[in-house]
């Protein structure tokens, strides 16, 4: 079924959000992990999702990506059910750590070649975006072959030199770095990296954070991406998210970094996070 | 000198045992690779212990002993997948369940009806030697049935063993995919008994494997690696052991553990550092 595209404003029709969370709530052994989180991202957004350590961001990326039960509503460009399976493969993810096997034979270019996708699934994918109104922005030209893909989504990384190294002699930075690749080369309608240089030294996260910057601005790709560096948030987020198992805010970032309660009950909820793990 | 003398080739036995030896090393290499990355190394040997089960039932029913042990191992290794997705029972657990059930259900049915007998000697320690051309078209067929199914299938699998995660949100349908590769694994031990028996079943699947990853290659590369590894190995045990009167299942095996040996004493040496640091230096150049 395509998505309904009824919503106006200032006398223009809007396309469907990229994504939409509905109610959503996770439980693990009777405990919410989520609670009723609902909020959406745009098409071209770059989403940063903030809150302490064990609020529930990974829970709420591995529903989103169907690797979690859940209770309430998530659509991907107004899709659910099947053509939300279909549409999940475009999606570019980037855990926190890949855990990979240390003695796995894989040079960077297998690793990023493992992102592509199949002509017939990407053709798909593009019907569905299509027929919802939105729009679909290709990274590659669409005669590239594969080859030139991974050679390009390497170049935008920055790791062109690194291609035929093994990527267990990578650093962690540079592993992250390829996995963007990896991701990038399914030509992704939306990415969701989770903490992705946490644990890496700032240097890395510098390059991290202008990669990001270029395939949202540059390639255009709408983002969702958690971390705990409210500085690197405030320089490259379109809008914040903040969480500790229930949503506190959502909205504009310099709404978000303007108000100081909420900043406040960030830091509040952190340190009582920390506290409570202390006691335990 | 003797190496110069292709008069082994002539005899009918030792080309049906060259044949089937070659592709099962081929075929054996391809699936270990997986299975060792997956960290399922013992997984062969477990699977060959419940083929011994089969086999034995194969005796005692009076049916063809290949048949019922493919039967057994493979829904049994089936089997063991569907109890360890529903039961969280870990990897070892599950290789110690299928390892002494399989062993203890062999030994109750060689007890029920005759005892050892000669062939079911020949599966425990191979008969490469004795290959009848029944055997060898049915080992050949099913080994290249499952190269086959291995290359077409090897960029999900690949994903697959690498993330099993990733692989998921890409689409790749994971459950399905592990299904088929375990019953691959199943089918492949089988076809491997005839070559170096039961008991050194992992020695194929593990070694060449263990032995090319450490040379800090790519995928394609590694794999290749490997299977010139365990074919060379084959060759020159099956040879070896013609002309010296040996077990050709624990030549093979030793020749396998020699090369292990030698590219770990050279990686320690510093030889595949060396060009490892090689590569790297022309890469960042």
């Amino acid at each position: 079924m395509v998505p309904e595209l009824t919503q106006f404003e200032n006398g223009f029709r809007m396309s469907v959000n990229a994504l939409d969370v509905e109610n959503v709530s996770v439980s693990h052994n009777g405990a919410l992990a989520i609670n009723k989180i609902s909020f959406n991202v745009q098409e071209g957004d770059l989403l940063g999702i903030v809150g302490p350590n064990g609020a529930g961001k990974t829970t709420l990326f591995r529903a989103i990506l169907g690797l979690q039960a859940y209770h309430g509503k998530i659509k991907l460009f107004g899709y659910e059910g099947s053509q939300y399976t279909t549409l999940l493969s475009m999606i570019g993810y980037v855990p926190q750590k890949v855990n990979f096997e240390p003695n796995f034979p894989a040079t960077v270019y297998d690793v990023v070649a493992m992102g592509i996708l199949s002509k017939k699934r990407l053709m798909k994918g593009a019907v569905l975006i299509q027929s919802c109104g939105c729009s679909w922005n290709r990274i590659f030209s669409t005669s590239s072959k594969n080859h030139e893909k991974i050679e390009e989504a390497l170049k935008i990384v920055g790791l062109e030199s690194f291609k035929d190294r093994r990527i267990s002699e990578l650093s962690g930075g540079e592993q992250q770095r390829t996995f963007i690749a990896k991701s990038l080369v399914k030509e992704p309608l939306l990415m969701i990296l989770d903490e992705p240089v946490t644990g890496v030294d700032m240097d890395v996260q510098n390059k991290f954070y202008s990669v990001l910057r270029k395939i949202n601005k540059e390639n255009k790709i709408t983002i969702v991406w958690s971390s705990h560096d409210l500085t690197a948030i405030s320089d490259l987020a379109t809008r914040v998210a903040c969480m500790n198992r229930e949503l506190f805010f959502h909205g504009e970032k310099e709404e978000f970094f303007a108000n100081k309660d909420m900043l406040k009950t960030y830091s509040e909820s952190a340190m009582q996070l920390h506290m409570h793990k202390h006691d335990m | 000198m003797i190496f110069m003398n292709l008069d082994i080739l002539s005899y009918g036995f030792m080309q049906r045992a060259l044949l089937t030896g070659i592709v099962v090393s081929i075929t054996c290499s391809m699936i270990g690779l997986f299975l060792v990355l997956k960290r399922y190394s013992l997984f062969g040997d477990a699977l060959s212990h419940v083929a011994f089960g089969g086999i034995a039932l194969g005796f005692f029913l009076n049916v063809y002993p290949i048949w019922t042990a493919f039967a057994v191992s493979v829904s049994t290794a089936l089997g063991i997948t569907k109890l360890r997705k529903s039961t969280k029972i870990s990897g070892d657990a599950a290789i110690a369940v299928l390892l002494s059930s399989g062993f203890a259900m062999g030994v109750l049915l060689i007890s029920a009806s005759h005892g050892f007998t000669i062939d079911l000697f020949s599966f425990l320690f191979g008969s490469i030697l004795l290959t009848s051309m029944q055997d060898a078209l049915l080992i050949v067929a099913v080994s290249c049935g499952v190269i086959v199914t291995l290359v077409a299938i090897r960029k999900p699998l690949i994903h697959f063993t690498f993330d099993e995660e990733q692989a998921k949100v890409h689409g790749i349908p994971v459950e399905k995919l592990n299904y088929l590769f375990v019953a691959l694994a199943a089918v492949t031990v089988i076809a491997t008994m005839r070559l170096v028996g039961i008991l050194l079943i992992s020695a194929l699947i593990v070694l060449p494997n263990i032995t090319s990853i450490m040379m800090g290659k790519g995928f394609k590369k590694t794999m290749m690696i490997s299977i010139s590894l365990s074919v060379s190995a084959v060759i020159a045990g099956i040879t070896i052991s013609y002309y010296f009167n040996l077990a050709p299942a624990g030549t093979i095996v030793m020749l396998m553990v020699a090369m292990f040996v030698g590219t770990l004493i050279a990686k320690h040496v510093g030889m595949f550092s060396k060009t490892l640091n090689e590569n790297s230096l022309s890469t960042v150049n």
